[in-house]
């Protein structure tokens, strides 16, 4: 396959994976603000928000202050904001339109529908009490979109290379939406355990769609350690970043190739440390910094592979 | 201006024998049938959406090129001497491109002044002594052909001009083809009609008999400046239709003059390209520096001989509108016979004595741009307003070797579908000639309509729609 088909196929569903994501992670925030209680700060969770995105400078330079309704309309629809939903979608067009003729007609007709409705929705400028229900449409636009993936693709390189856009992206993503609970100071170490806290796991694991999965595992109070191996190590969240990696892992093998070593062992190192790992030594080097290195890694690969697969960055 | 040949019907408003089956049919069929059929093609065209589309701004104001129902039909007999006169007329126009980039014999034989040749923006100098295979340049051309009537024979075919650099509009041949097989089967089963459908083929087949020399199962690939040039639908949907790669300059390297493309699985060499960029654009390191559709390195290659251009670079010397004048003499030298299809009579402005005719008798005439095209920069004297003459007078006299003229000839017509019913409209015809180791076409071509009444301008970019042609088989 033309690298270049292959890099428009990959992006294409980063991009929807990223702007189903960034919905999730806006609506966890934007849950967790409605927790009345008197806080140190109004904005902290809207300003966690920002920093686990790593969008706070671009945020800094154009908004006033970091408001539920500056953070929403910048994460959601700001067309200046290469990360907002808006931009993702887009994005995840344009690249679509330019391997129209390798993805299936439904799968265009679909993402070009979202693409059309997103820039629909931009003109109204949603309400802010109309957000959640941009969440959901967002996450239906990106459940569609796979959905349609699975049920009309051929299953050669082309999908190998979506489902690897999918799943570098996911991990990426669930990582972060992991480490909200980091930028999020309680008002008080004693708060540790209590009501808040509790909300906050919660809401944390309803946005990744693992509440009852969490219900239905552990049958048992929500503590941070199991959060953490339920979306770390467990292999049959679908969220997971052991799931995601068991999926990368896999493609990278399949997709194999003459430039692939160095992408194998990576992906096979990463993968491995998923697999072996206990939830006890990630909490003992300190979950936060598990996630960065994590993030680091995710980082490494997915540069690894457009320079194996895409040729960006060589020569 | 008299009336002109219509294609249906002739002068005695009888209807030709190429069109009896066909009238017969529009005459049994009720109009609402036909009206239900032409508002299912528009929806079908609609449908497929990018068929026909421009990529703008607005994915809801993609222009469609309006298609009409009544075909172009052309008798075997006609067709006949039309492919040999098509055959001739391109053997010689590569012979030409041949010989100007190497011995010059046209020159020196003072059949073509030198100067109009060696001082033409489009002569090449980069293409001197460039050996290519098979010494065929233009591996694909567009020869627009004009039907009128003349002193002595009705209907005469001319040549309006040749288009050997990259030609486009045959995807529309093959949709219109593919629409009405759709919307009138019975139609095709009532008479045997050429088909036209095995053109990717032919066209896949032409670009390989023409790859480098040892290429064993050469590599080809459309190369396409990008999804937002306007023939975009056509470079990916040809690029499909042979099953081979498009691709645009970032997919391409060269490395030790060999073309590579870039895949997942590592560089892949690439033996014939079918470009459908101008050649400016083709090697920043060989012609335009800010180009960034093109492919460092890839004249080098090329001059090389490890790939294959096509069309070649350097072909604009043969199709420009000063060079046309001279084809018939080009046919005379190279293939030493006479000229079956016939050019339409032209003035050279930069000529005194043209110049003069012109300019007095401007409001009867066509002039073009000599580099022009797309129906652009043209004025069509009969039907221009006062102003518009003075405009062009103005222009001509301040640069007239940039003009010719020719006669407004009375284009031929055939019945089209419009507001008020079915007029007659100005259509013309471009068969595409394929050149490799064989000359070969399907028989018929695309045939543009003017839309507008009385217009002469088919172009699409100036309203112009499409029309199937069909060429019978007896």
């Amino acid at each position: 396959m033309l690298s270049s088909t292959a890099d428009h196929l990959y992006w294409m569903a980063r991009s929807v994976e990223r702007a189903e994501n960034a919905a999730r992670m806006l609506d966890v925030t934007y849950n967790m603000s409605l927790l009345q209680r008197t806080a140190v700060d109004p904005f902290n969770e809207w300003r966690a928000m920002l920093s686990i995105s790593g969008l706070h400078v671009d945020f800094e330079t154009r908004y006033p202050e970091p408001s539920a309704e500056n953070v929403l309309y910048f994460m959601a629809l700001d067309a200046q904001n290469p990360g907002s939903i808006y931009q993702s979608i887009f994005k995840a067009r344009e690249n679509a339109r330019a391997v129209r003729r390798t993805i299936t007609s439904e799968m265009w007709e679909t993402i070009n529908h979202t693409w059309l409705e997103m820039r629909r929705i931009q003109e109204e400028t949603i309400p802010e009490d109309g957000m959640p229900r941009f969440f959901e449409w967002v996450k239906e636009q990106s459940h569609l979109y796979r959905g349609v993936t699975i049920g009309t693709l051929l299953q050669d390189d082309a999908f190998r290379f979506l489902r690897m856009g999918t799943f570098i992206e996911r991990a990426d993503n669930t990582a972060r939406i992991l480490d909200v609970k980091y930028h999020i100071l309680l008002p008080s170490p004693a708060e540790v355990g209590g009501a808040a806290d509790f909300y906050q796991w919660s809401a944390l694991l309803r946005s990744v769609s693992s509440f009852e999965s969490y219900r239905k595992v552990y049958r048992d109070v929500i503590t941070p350690q199991r959060v953490a191996e339920l979306l770390i190590l467990r292999g049959d969240m679908p969220r997971s970043l052991m799931a995601c990696m068991n999926e990368v892992n896999r493609l990278i093998v399949e997709l194999g190739g003459p430039r692939s070593a160095e992408l194998l062992r990576r992906s096979g190192m990463l993968h491995s440390e998923l697999r072996f790992g206990t939830v006890e030594e990630i909490f003992d080097f300190g979950l936060h910094e598990y996630l960065s290195f994590f993030l680091e890694r995710i980082y490494e690969l997915g540069d690894l592979v457009n320079t194996t697969y895409f040729w960006s960055a060589t020569e | 201006m008299p009336a002109a040949f219509d294609e249906m019907n002739d002068a005695q408003g009888r209807v030709r024998e190429s069109y009896a089956n066909f009238a017969q049919w529009m005459a049994t069929t009720p109009p609402e049938v036909i009206a239900r059929k032409r508002a299912e093609a528009d929806l079908a065209f609609h449908r497929v959406g990018i068929t026909f589309a421009v990529y703008g701004e607005d994915e809801g104001k993609e222009r469609l090129i309006p298609f009409d129902i009544v075909p172009r039909i052309i008798s075997a007999k006609e067709w006949q001497r039309v492919e040999s006169g098509l055959r001739q007329r391109v053997k010689a126009l590569n012979a030409f491109i041949h010989d100007v980039y190497h011995d010059q014999e046209i020159i020196k034989a003072g059949r073509i002044p030198a100067q109009q040749i060696l001082a033409n923006s489009q002569f090449r100098k980069e293409m001197i002594g460039v050996d290519v295979p098979g010494n065929i340049y233009a591996h694909i051309a567009g020869v627009d052909l004009v039907r009128a009537d003349t002193a002595n024979v009705s209907g005469e075919y001319f040549v309006l001009e040749d288009n050997l650099r990259t030609p486009s509009g045959v995807s529309y041949m093959l949709e219109d083809r593919k629409m009405m097989m759709r919307l009138f089967p019975e139609l095709f089963a009532r008479q045997a009609i050429a088909p036209v459908e095995h053109y990717p083929d032919m066209l896949l087949n032409n670009l390989r008999s023409v790859a480098p020399v040892g290429s064993n199962d050469p590599n080809v690939v459309v190369l396409t400046p990008g999804q937002f040039n306007s023939a975009y639908f056509e470079h990916a949907f040809l690029a499909q239709q042979m099953g081979v790669e498009l691709v645009e300059g970032n997919d391409l390297v060269v490395r030790d003059n060999t073309v590579y493309m870039r895949t997942t699985d590592g560089l892949r060499q690439v033996d014939v390209i079918y470009r459908r960029i101008d050649d400016d654009y083709l090697d920043p390191l060989a012609f335009r520096k800010d180009s960034a559709l093109g492919v460092p390195g890839l004249f080098a290659a090329y001059c090389a001989g490890r790939v294959t251009l096509a069309n070649a670079v350097g072909t604009g010397i043969a199709d420009d509108k000063a060079m046309y004048i001279h084809v018939p003499e080009m046919i005379r030298f190279y293939c030493g016979e006479e000229p079956i299809l016939s050019n339409v009579p032209t003035w050279e402005l930069s000529k005194p004595d043209d110049l003069r005719y012109v300019l007095a008798h401007l409001a009867e005439v066509v002039v073009k741009e000599v580099h022009g095209s797309g129906g652009y920069g043209m004025l069509v004297g009969p039907t221009s307003s006062k102003d518009e003459l003075e405009l062009f007078r103005a222009k001509i006299i301040a640069d007239p070797a940039r003009y010719i003229a020719q006669p407004t000839l009375a284009l031929s017509t055939c019945p089209t579908f419009v507001e008020s019913g079915i007029a007659p409209r100005h259509i013309d015809l471009r068969p595409y000639v394929l050149s490799g180791k064989d000359v070969s076409m399907v028989p018929g071509g695309l045939t543009r309509v003017a839309l507008k009444e009385g217009s002469l301008v088919v172009n699409s970019s100036q309203g112009g729609g499409t029309k199937d042609t069909w060429v019978l088989e007896n």
